[in-house]
């Protein structure tokens, strides 16, 4: 069992905090006031390979091994949660459906594109959160097109997406009810609208939408996977996609880490440093070693990416709920180590406060993730 | 020992509790997404006597005890924290200290107008070099034949932009440490006064947290309270009494997370049943009914103490500590108890999970608190 990272892990590892450092943290703050990723960061994110991580080089992209990927995203997710968030559902949920349940056509057409600019994932719905079981949005077969109507909510970049990975109840020939997996392109529809965007706690930037689908045409060739075989494909990206949100909360908490640690050694009070005193020590200690631990589960869960589904869904489900408490905690430690200074807007601790909650509800629930080791421990 | 309240005290709950649902929960959504100091509810609780309420009728008072009071504050915490807080540093911060240490003429003079509503008033301790170091005062008075001139920077002051009345510390002889530290009454058109516009801060954005400026701020010499050097002592009572408040607005905030967490696990279905089917739901509503119970209990206690013993600040810290960490948990479960709503701005209780925090932090950050407990026990 190798705990080190191989030489291109870190030279990758390197890279991409410098690209952090100076590209992304300096935005971070205004991502949040304005919530808007600008156009031309998510761009850069293309440029720079990131958008296609986990396509394969032949459709373009970078083919980054899995701990990479953690790596990727923890250290985008340290300069800002909202940016790395919204590289996350791009490169996991948005993206692996069409590259492990595609045809080769499809694969073609859409991974080159993927590579470029965001695609989202539209499972959730009003009645349908931790149930997806509970969904009403349907499809019916018309010759060979499909006919969408129904209502999506917390669509992850429905807004700036083109290509949208999309859930719908179909039936199939002997009528029996199922999920179908189906590929949007909002460009070449109509009857596709976005509605509300979600007015977020925290990751402010990241654009969360509801999207309304009204007799929404598509054609026979978008039925991505196997008729009544979507949630299999959904499911399956959920796991890869838990391993992107335990990165990010990784990265979450190790911004309230180092911002503890700089105020600690600056901040005086009684004629010393507030890290003289045990109380704020003890803090540091306890979030560094929760980090830690985090960021082991998070890369063993990135290395499980290639290997066995079960062990991913297992994996990924531990990492996400260790590291979403995680930073849970590292942030409210960080505020409280600020003290009144921490509460207020333009410290990033404060916002770091807002963005980490969500980590502990979206891509599945830590109650979710919960019931998925459950069913391994208690077999 | 009796544990039922007296009917005043359920009267006065029930008084308050209307006339929060009535004026208060109608706006308080708003006045958080705008930060707007809520002018129309605070007149309207200067004229139910909830301002001044356990000052002497014969100074505009209710004359309450201070069961009452945090009964009170509870009551308005439950639907809107930020107006809790203004009620209760008017209370706790200003008119108590003024009642407890001022002359019959001062009392007349700036007394009555805050006890009655008339006026708010503002406590000015914390410095930007002295926050949970208080004693660190580098604000400064020199007497000056009639006038005393005060120069420094107070920040974090809430109420601070809207104050009439500032309660204001400032070193008088530095030789002498602490013991060097005095207290002044200033008004807000003494010249040389300045409030600057409110922090933008995570929670209780309704109520103003704003640096002052005393730049050759002249006030008559009649406006010293008690003697020189009596300023710590009279600030450390004070804060025991604010203490009371800011956990009385803990737990109110707990309950309204609380209620809104009940309401939601009835009517929230999944997997064909309402959440509140799911143990782990009901553990989480039991856990935070349980801290809740446990906190008014605490806080109870020491109001009672504060009426009937010379010293209550052990039992005022504790009080403070658990409520605060109580609040801070029934939030979080809460938030976790809506799932992805209770990440928007759709409910509540995201406003009472960003809300929550701070009492863990002002009028004596939970480390402070520790540090009164333990040095009682460790005498």
């Amino acid at each position: 069992m190798k705990l080190e990272l191989e030489d291109h892990q870190r030279e990758f590892a390197e890279k991409v905090r410098v690209f952090a450092e100076e590209v992304v943290e300096p935005q971070a703050d205004e991502i949040d006031t304005s919530r808007t990723i600008p156009a031309e960061l998510i761009q850069k994110l293309a440029d720079e390979g990131y958008l296609g991580a986990l396509i394969p080089n032949e459709y373009g992209g970078m083919g980054l091994d899995g701990v990479s990927y953690t790596i990727l995203i923890e250290e985008i997710s340290r300069a800002c949660a909202a940016t790395g968030f919204t590289l996350a559902v791009h490169t996991t949920t948005a993206t692996l459906p069409l590259l492990n349940f595609g045809s080769d056509d499809q694969k073609k057409k859409y991974l080159p594109e993927l590579c470029k600019g965001l695609a989202a994932f539209s499972l959730t719905e009003p009645q349908a959160g931790s149930d997806p079981g509970s969904a009403t949005t349907k499809a019916k077969l018309d010759g060979s097109d499909w006919i969408i109507t129904g209502r999506k909510r917390f669509a992850t970049n429905g807004g700036r997406a083109n290509v949208i990975t999309l859930m719908a109840v179909t039936e199939d020939e002997s009528g029996k009810s199922g999920v179908s997996a189906f590929i949007l392109e909002k460009k070449e529809l109509e009857g596709l609208k976005t509605g509300n965007r979600e007015q977020l706690m925290g990751i402010r930037g990241s654009e969360v939408m509801e999207l309304i689908l009204e007799n929404c045409r598509v054609p026979g060739a978008n039925l991505l996977g196997e008729l009544n075989g979507g949630m299999k494909i959904a499911l399956n990206s959920l796991d890869f996609g838990r391993v992107g949100i335990a990165a990010q909360a990784v990265g979450i908490g190790q911004a309230a880490l180092d911002q503890s640690v700089d105020y600690s050694k600056s901040r005086e009070q009684f004629g010393r440093c507030i890290g003289k005193f045990q109380a704020v020590q003890w803090l540091i200690a306890d979030t560094k070693t929760e980090v830690e631990g985090s960021r082991l589960l998070t890369r063993r869960a990135g290395a499980l990416m290639t290997g066995e589904p079960q062990e991913l869904s297992y994996g990924a489900a531990m990492a996400k709920l260790f590291a979403s408490k995680t930073a849970k905690l590292a942030t409210d430690r960080a505020v409280q180590i600020h003290g009144g200074g921490g509460y207020v807007k333009g410290n990033p601790v404060e916002r770091l406060y807002r963005d980490a909650k969500i980590t502990e509800i979206y891509e599945g629930t830590s109650e979710i993730m919960r019931m998925v080791l459950v069913r391994s421990l208690l077999k | 020992m009796d544990f039922k309240l007296k009917q005043e005290h359920e009267l006065i709950r029930k008084m308050v509790r209307e006339f929060a649902e009535k004026n208060m929960r109608p706006i308080a959504k708003e006045i958080d997404e705008k930060s707007q100091f809520p002018a129309e509810t605070v007149k309207k609780l200067g004229e139910l006597g909830l301002m001044g309420m356990d000052v002497p009728q014969q100074y505009g008072g209710a004359g309450t005890d201070t069961i009452s009071y945090v009964i009170a504050v509870e009551e308005l915490g439950r639907v809107c924290a930020s107006t809790a807080v203004i009620m209760s540093v008017n209370n706790s911060l200003v008119c108590y200290p003024l009642n407890k240490f001022c002359t019959d003429e001062q009392k007349e003079k700036y007394l009555k107008p805050l006890a009655s509503g008339k006026k708010l008033g503002a406590f000015g301790l914390t410095e930007p070099n002295a926050g949970t170091d208080a004693a660190g005062q580098q604000t400064t008075a020199v007497l000056d034949g009639d006038e005393w001139v005060l120069n420094g920077t107070k920040t974090f002051i809430t109420n601070g932009t809207e104050a009439d009345t500032i309660l204001t510390f400032a070193m008088t002889d530095k030789s002498l440490k602490h013991k060097g530290i005095s207290a002044f009454i200033v008004e807000k058109d003494s010249a040389g006064y300045h409030s600057a516009p409110p922090e933008h801060k995570l929670g209780i954005r309704a109520s103003s947290t704003s640096e002052l400026n005393y730049d050759e701020c002249r006030i008559p010499k009649d406006n010293l309270i008690g003697n020189l050097g009596d300023g710590f002592k009279i600030a450390m009572t004070t804060l025991d009494c604010g203490r009371l408040g800011i956990a009385a607005q803990a737990v109110g905030i707990a309950q309204a997370a609380l209620e809104d967490s009940i309401e939601y696990s009835k009517t929230r279905e999944q997997f064909g049943k309402p959440i509140s089917k799911f143990q782990a739901i009901q553990w989480m509503l039991a856990d935070m009914a349980t801290d809740i119970e446990a906190s008014r209990l605490l806080l109870h206690s020491a109001a009672y103490a504060k009426d009937t013993k010379d010293r209550y600040s052990v039992e005022s810290a504790m009080a403070k500590l658990f409520c605060a960490e109580t609040a801070m948990r029934a939030t979080t479960k809460a938030v976790q108890i809506h799932g992805g709503y209770g990440y928007t701005k759709e409910y509540n209780v995201e406003r009472y999970f960003r809300d929550a925090k701070i009492t863990e932090i002002y009028e004596g950050t939970s480390e402070v608190q520790r540090m009164v407990i333990s040095a009682s026990l460790l005498k």
